[in-house]
């Protein structure tokens, strides 16, 4: 059961995971062996399989949802909950093992340490043996492109799912978060705000069960859908936050 | 040319029943009905009242009346077309705020029920 956070470091991992039995209980087992005593926090995005009761079998809470979501309704749940109970920091891990949980108190101690609202696990930022297929990495080396100029300096992994974020980004997300594809449009709803963002090199490992979601007719979706969710995330205007900046007056 | 005014006062009568019908079967809610009623009602008035929509024609400066008629139906449906995505947009979004506040609400139910348990 996790309770409500009191630490001014409290921490949280959140999973996503749709139909993941075959590989959560690996994910949560290797999170608590790198980050003991932290609570970890299982998304089931309506899982038709066993994922919730092997997830709480490995030592995770679950937060079941009553429907398909999809990864940023999932996620967005996960960070409203940590909000509530008071976390300052929640890092999120994919359910496939994919992310290497050994790399977990690396991106905790840049959250602390450089004050960013966001710091993510970045296969490219120096050469670390993670492989990516040609079709992605294709897809990758073109949203950095685009999203240099958008977000004022240069990111490395734009699509990684492995992200940190503090209380402030927490406060950003349970409002406004991204429902497909969420990653890159993430950094678009930060960067509007001013916040900034780092990245930590990571290990990323090939997935050994279950599907990607990402397949190959979808990839000419996912362009347009997130190259759509870019720009008018950059055409938006906030009312309520700029209402809000307003009220607080220049000091604020 | 007639003919499909005719047509078009057939088709405006039997989407204004349709639509009367459902609202009085709670099928649509009256909210929603009253753009498809104006659409209809203006499409059966344009069809029969021919000074009215070559009054029309000559404003937009079309060459006939019922091609007039016709862009002028696309044009409202393509209207009403946006204002439904609209609607359905804001539905979906508030769908998934309430099943994420029914998920977490159930979350804190079962840690309380569990509370219980080991209390008691």
């Amino acid at each position: 059961m996790i309770h409500h956070a009191g630490l001014p470091d409290s921490l949280l991992i959140i999973v996503p995971a749709l139909n993941e039995e075959a590989a959560i209980a690996g994910v949560v087992r290797e999170i608590h062996e790198h980050v003991p005593g932290v609570p970890v926090l299982v998304i089931d995005d309506c899982s038709s399989d066993a994922t919730i009761d092997t997830a709480r079998k490995a030592g995770a809470d679950v937060l079941p949802l009553p429907y398909h979501l999809g990864l940023g309704g999932c996620v967005q749940a996960g960070y409203k909950l940590a909000y509530e109970l008071g976390y300052q920091y929640v890092i999120r891990v994919d359910g496939d093992g994919q992310h290497d949980a050994h790399d977990i108190p690396r991106v905790f101690e840049k959250l602390k340490s450089s004050g960013c609202e966001m710091v993510i696990g970045s296969r490219f930022v120096t050469a670390n043996g993670s492989r990516t297929g040609a079709v992605r990495s294709l897809g990758i080396r073109f949203f950095r492109a685009v999203l240099r100029p958008v977000l004022g300096k240069p990111v490395h992994d734009p699509t990684s799912g492995f992200v940190g974020v503090n209380r402030r980004a927490l406060n950003v997300f349970r409002g406004s978060f991204p429902l497909e594809y969420p990653e890159i449009e993430a950094l678009v709803v930060l960067q509007r705000r001013r916040f900034r963002f780092e990245e930590v090199p990571c290990k990323m490992r090939p997935r050994t069960t279950g599907r990607s979601t990402i397949t190959a007719l979808k990839s000419l979706y996912y362009v347009v859908h997130v190259l759509l969710g870019v720009f008018v995330n950059v055409l938006k205007f906030d009312r309520r936050y700029h209402r809000a900046q307003r009220d607080r007056g220049p000091g604020g | 040319m007639d003919r499909l005014l005719n047509v078009t006062t057939v088709l405006s009568v039997i989407l204004l029943l349709m639509v009367l019908v459902s609202v009085r079967r709670a099928h649509i809610r009256v909210e929603y009905s009253v753009s498809w009623l104006l659409a209809a009602g203006a499409m059966l008035i344009l069809s029969r009242a021919r000074p009215l929509l070559d009054a029309v024609r000559n404003l937009i400066g079309l060459p006939d009346s019922p091609l007039t008629l016709f862009l002028l139906a696309a044009g409202v449906f393509l209207i009403m077309f946006f204002r439904f995505s609209i609607i359905i947009s804001h539905l979906r979004d508030d769908n998934i705020a309430m099943a994420q506040r029914v998920a977490i609400l159930e979350y804190h139910l079962q840690n309380l029920k569990d509370h219980e348990k080991q209390e008691a």
